[in-house]
């Protein structure tokens, strides 16, 4: 027993005296929770999210009988081109017309959440003659995103940034707790050098299982992607390099793997939930569409999404590519400014 | 004109000063010792050399300029204790440090110096803790440097490991190579260097080579005996003798009594009575100055 008692003491002691980890371990929880509930306190628990096509004041019919349900999220959006885009890429479950009865509505037929807000609301919101009077199914013309293609571009993002962040995080801090950087510090090679090693490294590794991965699933659940599988490869290794630049960031300076562990965690949970791996972050406050645009994922996610579904070429991504870019340039001189070999 | 200097460094780890006003110069192809106890101030001054701490204040010159870049093209290193890259071979991790360097030794000689053949396609994270100081040499010497850091080699390994690697230095010895070595075996240090510094609480003590420090200070010769052979009544005499001082050795188990006058010495303790059935006669060594320098011994 008192073997026990003596490993039982060294290790709270070892555990509390890191005080880095030990308030990690304190605020990480505390911090995701005051997060979420700052992500859903505005109706983001209500699980369908149906864009209504006005400018203006929404309809006291639909206000009524779809708006103040519990399950429905009301988004008011103006271009009904852009809400059917959205709805075929799966940010809304139901786009609906604004204008006088009978309402048109679209879901698109591939979305498991919009077959069911569409059966909520005509079993559940509206009577079954209300929905006769008031109601009007729609088609979507364009080809439309199957879930498992939208999902697809999703996961692989969210693959690519645990392996990129923990990867490169965790190998960096134990080098540096076990001395392996210190005796590379003692050679002529740089820290640039040192850096750029471990990001092309990481890079080659993740481009590599994500083929695999594409090919596989690509060949199992036989879906296809739109655009240039050349322009997917150049646009993800963009996207990896910014992933991989960031961890470099928590890498930088970190002694322990127990605080490496915690703040990658910090990072990589807002960053999945807010960059629309899973859902869409359409009914969230501006104020955190605003933040996840400073999230690589979400750039990385979107550029996939727009490669795979929509067929989109590098030139349409523009926007992501310049972000990413932007993103990589400033990680990477952060993280080789605060960079130490030593303890 | 030396190889390396090292003019009055300074470093201070908060209010601590771990290196205090050290000074010296290191000619090529010696090896040049720095002995002294656990935190002396031995591994702040060779990592202040090496760069990989900053110092407080303090210069260091290499062929005498300041150093640049090609300095670490020039030196090899070998830690205390440093981990290795994980899942490469013994063969593998060589070679993974002599790509970091333009002109580097072949792979098979290196492995042929340090005696690793046997061994030269195991994971590096199982062999013994001898052939991993001797990889670690490997490593130092793969750039077939001209000066190289040898911070406590042989430390924790056992007598047959040791003497291995300190044929395997005297080889690089021969080679022309300046070694800087830090230990506290003290024989290890009078095999190997040819010239010292010892210090103690950051400050140098001593400095020169070795038997001339250890004839400068310590004269005579060195007598021991069991502790319990030695009554009280002796020991009161032997301190009337003004040629003679004794002291306990480290373990306690043993007299050591220090004398210019060997024969006068033993004639005190035979018209004693003194049972010298397990007497032992030694010339000064390293450990003898040190403790005649600082009052306390090299290894506690």
């Amino acid at each position: 027993m008192y073997r026990f008692w003596s490993i039982f003491i060294a290790r709270n002691k070892e555990y509390y005296r890191d005080r880095a980890s030990f308030g990690w371990n304190i605020m990480f929880p505390f911090l995701i929770i005051f997060g979420f509930a700052l992500l859903f306190q505005d109706g983001g628990q209500r699980p369908y999210k149906v864009a209504i096509l006005t400018s203006q004041s929404i309809h006291p019919v639909i206000e009524k009988q779809v708006c103040s349900h519990d399950l429905f999220s009301c988004i008011p959006i103006s271009d009904k081109e852009i809400a059917i885009d959205k709805l075929n890429h799966h940010q809304l479950d139901m786009v609906m017309e604004n204008a006088s009865q009978p309402f048109k509505y679209w879901i698109n037929a591939s979305s498991p959440k919009g077959i069911l807000s569409e059966s909520l609301l005509t079993r559940t919101a509206m009577s079954k003659v209300e929905r006769n009077q008031r109601l009007i199914k729609q088609t979507i013309h364009s080809k439309p995103v199957y879930y498992i293609e939208w999902l697809f571009p999703g996961i692989i993002s969210m693959g690519m940034m645990f392996s990129s962040l923990f990867g490169i995080g965790f190998s960096i801090v134990r080098y540096r707790q076990n001395g392996v950087l210190k005796r590379l510090k003692a050679t002529p090679l740089t820290s640039f050098e040192y850096l750029c090693a471990q990001i092309l490294s990481r890079l080659l590794m993740i481009l590599l299982t994500n083929i695999i991965l594409y090919a596989g699933c690509s060949w199992l659940l036989g879906f296809q992607c739109s655009g240039s599988l050349f322009h997917l490869l150049i646009f993800f290794s963009l996207g990896t390099i910014s992933v991989i630049s960031l961890g470099l960031i928590v890498a930088a300076r970190i002694k322990t793997e127990e605080l490496a562990h915690g703040m990658l965690n910090m990072i990589t949970w807002p960053m999945m939930f807010l960059s629309e791996v899973w859902f869409s972050i359409e009914d969230a406050p501006m104020w955190i569409k605003r933040f996840a645009l400073c999230l690589p994922l979400s750039h990385v996610t979107r550029g996939l999404r727009l490669i795979m579904n929509d067929g989109a070429h590098l030139f349409d991504l523009s926007s992501e590519i310049f972000y990413l870019s932007i993103l990589t340039v400033i990680f990477l001189l952060i993280g080789s400014m605060m960079f130490k070999w030593t303890q | 004109m030396g190889l390396l200097t090292v003019k009055n460094l300074v470093k201070y780890y908060g209010k601590i000063c771990a290196v205090n006003n050290i000074s010296f110069s290191i000619a090529p192809g010696i090896c040049f010792g720095l002995l002294g106890p656990n935190g002396a101030g031995k591994t702040t001054t060779i990592e202040i050399i090496e760069g990989i701490t900053q110092p407080t204040s303090g210069e260091i010159l290499y062929n005498d300029a300041p150093r640049n870049r090609s300095f670490w093209e020039r030196i090899g290193v070998q830690f205390q204790s440093t981990e290795l890259l994980a899942f490469l071979t013994v063969r593998e991790s060589i070679q993974t440090f002599m790509r970091l360097y333009r002109n580097h030794f072949s792979l098979d000689q290196l492995v042929r110096i340090c005696s690793l053949e046997d061994i030269q396609h195991q994971d590096n994270r199982k062999i013994s803790g001898g052939q991993k100081q001797r990889l670690m040499l490997a490593i130092a010497l793969a750039n077939n440097p001209d000066l190289i850091f040898l911070d406590e080699p042989t430390t924790g390994l056992d007598p047959q490991s040791r003497r291995h690697l300190w044929e395997i230095v005297e080889a690089i010895k021969r080679k022309g190579k300046t070694i800087v070595l830090t230990t506290h075996y003290m024989e290890e240090a009078q095999i190997l260097c040819d010239e010292i510094i010892i210090v103690d609480k950051g400050k140098i003590i001593a400095q020169g080579v070795p038997e001339d420090l250890i004839t400068r200070k310590c004269s005579g010769q060195m007598i021991r005996l069991p502790q319990e052979n030695v009554s009280q009544h002796v020991r009161q005499l032997l301190n009337l003798n003004q040629d003679v001082t004794w002291h306990l050795d480290a373990t306690n188990k043993y007299i050591l009594i220090q004398t210019k006058t060997v024969n006068a010495c033993i004639d005190l303790l035979m018209n004693n009575q003194v049972d010298l059935s397990r007497l032992t006669i030694r010339p000064h060594n390293l450990e003898d100055l040190f403790l005649q320098l600082t009052g306390k011994a090299l290894r506690h």
